[in-house]
């Protein structure tokens, strides 16, 4: 089956564990997390975890469903890059010195919309954010300059539906809980 | 306000609150506390001192499993809590409720590699419903009460509390409140109206329906359900290794067992079947063979409490999510009034042609050396079909569990997914005090049993009433007959030089015979049954015996061998 990347994100309680519990499940089969992400969501107490792999869509499918079956996991989505809005940042550390030779310096910051945090005299750190094809494409015309560092971060994304899926189950677990039900 | 309690005197009031009344356990340092207050509760929980603590967890399975609540281990530490691990994978694989309780270093030590410390919660998360570690007094009810919310609701399975030295000695004010909802854990899911009447609609369009029914029927108590339904339309019901006796063996509908070494019928006919309805199964590899070559021209209807098994293994057509009772009885009145009379014949032409091609020979033989298959069913007719029957792994597990007849639900006791050497005599002992009223045989060969043989302690100490059937051939006899058959008989390691079995048991004072021909063997049961506690027959068996029918692995589900030389043909 072809692979492609495929975009995870979970939603769980804010519980000491539950990173290892997710990456057991990914582990077990043999499947190499490319990029992962975690930090509190909108909704207080709960956490979101965003995870990129390549892999196909009938393995991926199983995942998320063992994902989800963790107790303290809320929810768990399977999504393709049309599906959501993600985003990346990427730092660059480069000799001042280098840069200073440089004649279009502005242009190359210009040109991919890029920014500078922080200048000393041996050092620039350029920051910018996208998609990674786009923080590759700085990182190529930096090494010209010799770059010391660089680093990219997780991807972070959000999701182009209309609806919010865990508000929702959240809400509906809430009637059913003052409703009786459960 | 409340007077103060330890944490290790709060655990055991929680326990007793959340209604355990047995325990099974083995102290050390990290869990002397608990120990110590447990000295002035033995009134009303009581321990049993096993000889291991692999034991501990494979009873408290036993115990579970026939009693329906959950089992509670109670150990130390470091070693002893890597002695559970293969209890827990195994109560895992089969859905077992366990609340296992571990003594941890104190918090303070955590993460120093203090002696006896181990990562008790990083080792079990993947092999457990739940792995929580206590680092505070007050946090114990708390936790205790969830652990037996996750054990023992939805999907049942292991859960462990690990709990830190200055935990269990930290005061606290104790009140314990059950647990009954999790926001994130929907134990039970709302049963879809949508999927119910698609799963209808394909099942009364049926014209070979068959139904496999699993140990989710019988963890629901959906027994009289699952007949209501299957004589309501007429359909065949056949059975998973674990699923053995959510059906009575004499019921008209009840076409056997399914699986690598299963009847030929239910086998045979998942290639022929139009509809297959799996109930509270999940399509293990020893069931379905070449997922491939699995059932391509059926409907698969799917019907379990766990949805992440939908799809897992074999591709469905329709799913109900749910608990399997509540699924039935929600079915039963969408399903038509039918007739498959032709097509359950096709199950009778197969199991004429699996008794005069392998059951004949297995198990009414007149010479040579006894079988595995003339001694369970033997056994099983001597305790007119109601033993509760426990297995352990191999041959002896295959055999029993073909040739004992089921008679009430809950009668069979074995480890289906893990397949663990040595579950068997701890279960056996755990399945006879969760139902000591009925009879517990406990089929095992001479590998097994010397994986455990040292819960014969435990037996004697407690004066526990088992029967002890060791089917010995002094091979470790499955492994034997793979060798056989695939690996060109080159026994590698199979032979075992083993000790006097009798003697063993005589020194652990349970009655004992060897039982070295079939003339010896009817008289032999009869004395093991009459008699009053615990009996071991060490029974001589033909050491190139082999399992029939059989599936090899990776082969087709119909691809099925009646002996080392001969297929089953179809018709």
């Amino acid at each position: 089956m072809e692979k492609q990347l495929f975009t995870v994100t979970v939603f769980s309680e804010n519980q000491v564990g539950l990173l290892n519990q997710i990456s057991i499940i990914y582990t077990r089969r043999c499947l190499n997390i490319e990029s992962l992400s975690v930090s509190p969501s909108s909704i207080e107490g709960i956490h979101k975890f965003t995870i990129t792999t390549w892999s196909d869509r009938v393995t991926m499918e199983k995942v998320v469903k063992q994902i989800e079956k963790r107790i303290d996991v809320l929810k768990s989505f399977l999504y393709t890059d049309d599906e959501i809005v993600y985003q990346e940042i990427a730092l660059y550390k480069v000799p001042t010195e280098q840069l200073l030779n440089e004649k279009n310096l502005e242009g190359i910051i210009r040109r991919h919309n890029a920014r500078i945090l922080e200048i000393t005299k041996e050092y620039t750190v350029i920051e910018k954010s996208g998609h990674d094809d786009e923080t590759e494409a700085l990182f190529e015309e930096l090494k010209n300059y010799d770059i010391r560092q660089f680093v990219r971060s997780g991807r972070v994304a959000i999701t182009k539906s209309t609806q919010e899926y865990v508000t929702m189950f959240l809400e509906e677990q809430a009637r059913r809980r003052a409703e009786g039900l459960i | 306000m409340n007077e103060k309690i330890t944490g290790a005197e709060a655990l055991i009031k929680s326990l007793i609150a959340e209604g355990v009344d047995l325990v099974f356990g083995y102290p050390g340092g990290a869990i002397i506390p608990v120990y110590d207050k447990l000295y002035d509760y033995t009134d009303q929980l009581k321990h049993i001192l096993v000889r291991h603590e692999q034991g501990a967890t494979h009873a408290a399975q036993g115990y579970a499993r026939v009693t329906g609540r959950p089992g509670v281990v109670i150990v130390t530490s470091g070693p002893a809590a890597t002695n559970v691990i293969t209890g827990l994978s195994d109560a895992l694989m089969d859905s077992t409720p366990l609340v296992v309780i571990t003594g941890q270093v104190a918090s303070s030590f955590l993460g120093s590699d203090a002696f006896q410390e181990t990562d008790v919660v990083g080792i079990t998360q993947p092999i457990t419903k739940w792995a929580y570690q206590i680092r505070r007094a007050e946090d114990i009810p708390w936790a205790v009460a969830r652990a037996f919310y996750i054990a023992n609701t939805g999907r049942p399975g292991p859960v462990v509390l690990d709990i830190a030295k200055d935990a269990q000695n930290g005061l606290l004010e104790w009140s314990h409140q059950k647990c009954t909802y999790i926001r994130s854990y929907i134990p039970y899911p709302k049963i879809n109206d949508e999927d119910l009447k698609a799963a209808a609609d394909i099942i009364n369009s049926a014209k070979r329906p068959m139904i496999l029914s699993g140990h989710g029927v019988m963890i629901s108590g959906a027994e009289k359900e699952l007949a209501a339904f299957a004589e309501k339309a007429d359909i065949p019901v056949t059975a998973t290794l674990l699923g053995l006796s959510t059906m009575p063996s004499d019921h008209h509908l009840y076409k056997g067992m399914l699986g690598m070494h299963g009847n030929i019928g239910p086998n045979i006919n998942t290639n022929r079947s139009d509809v297959i309805i799996a109930i509270g199964m999940r399509f293990d590899d020893r069931v379905t063979g070449d997922t491939s070559k699995y059932a391509p021209q059926a409907k698969i209807v799917h019907i379990d409490i766990d949805s992440s098994e939908f799809d897992k293994n074999i591709k469905t057509n329709a799913t109900i999510h749910g608990d399997a009772r509540e699924v039935l009885e929600k079915l039963l009145p969408l399903i038509n009034h039918a007739d498959h009379s032709e097509w359950l014949k096709t199950f009778d032409e197969c199991a004429k042609v699996e008794r005069e091609k392998v059951i004949e020979r297995e198990v009414f033989r007149t010479e040579g050396t006894m079988t595995m298959g003339e001694v369970a069913h033997k056994v099983s007719k001597a305790t007119g079909d109601k033993a509760i029957l426990v297995t352990d792994v191999g041959q002896n597990q295959m055999f029993s569990s073909r040739y004992f007849r089921y008679t009430d639900p809950k009668s069979i006791l074995t480890s289906g997914g893990l397949g663990t050497m040595g579950f068997g005599l701890p279960a056996s002992i755990g399945a006879k005090m969760g139902a000591p009223e009925r009879t517990v045989c406990f089929f095992t060969g001479d590998g097994g049993l010397q994986m455990t043989i040292q819960e014969l302690g435990t037996i004697m100490e407690y004066g526990t009433d088992v029967k002890i059937i060791l089917l010995n051939n002094n091979f470790l006899g499955n492994v034997r007959q793979w060798q056989e058959l695939f690996f060109n008989s080159r026994f590698s390691q199979t032979p075992m030089v083993n000790p006097d079995f009798v003697a063993i048991a005589n020194a652990y004072g349970i009655a004992a015979e060897n039982v070295e021909t079939r003339e010896q063997l009817d008289d032999a049961i009869a004395r093991m049954l009459n008699h009053k506690g615990a009996y071991m027959l060490n029974v001589n068996i033909d050491p190139t015996d082999m399992i029939f029918p059989m599936t090899p692995a990776g082969a087709a589900v119909d691809d099925i061998m009646l002996n080392a030389n001969e297929k089953f043909q179809i018709n």
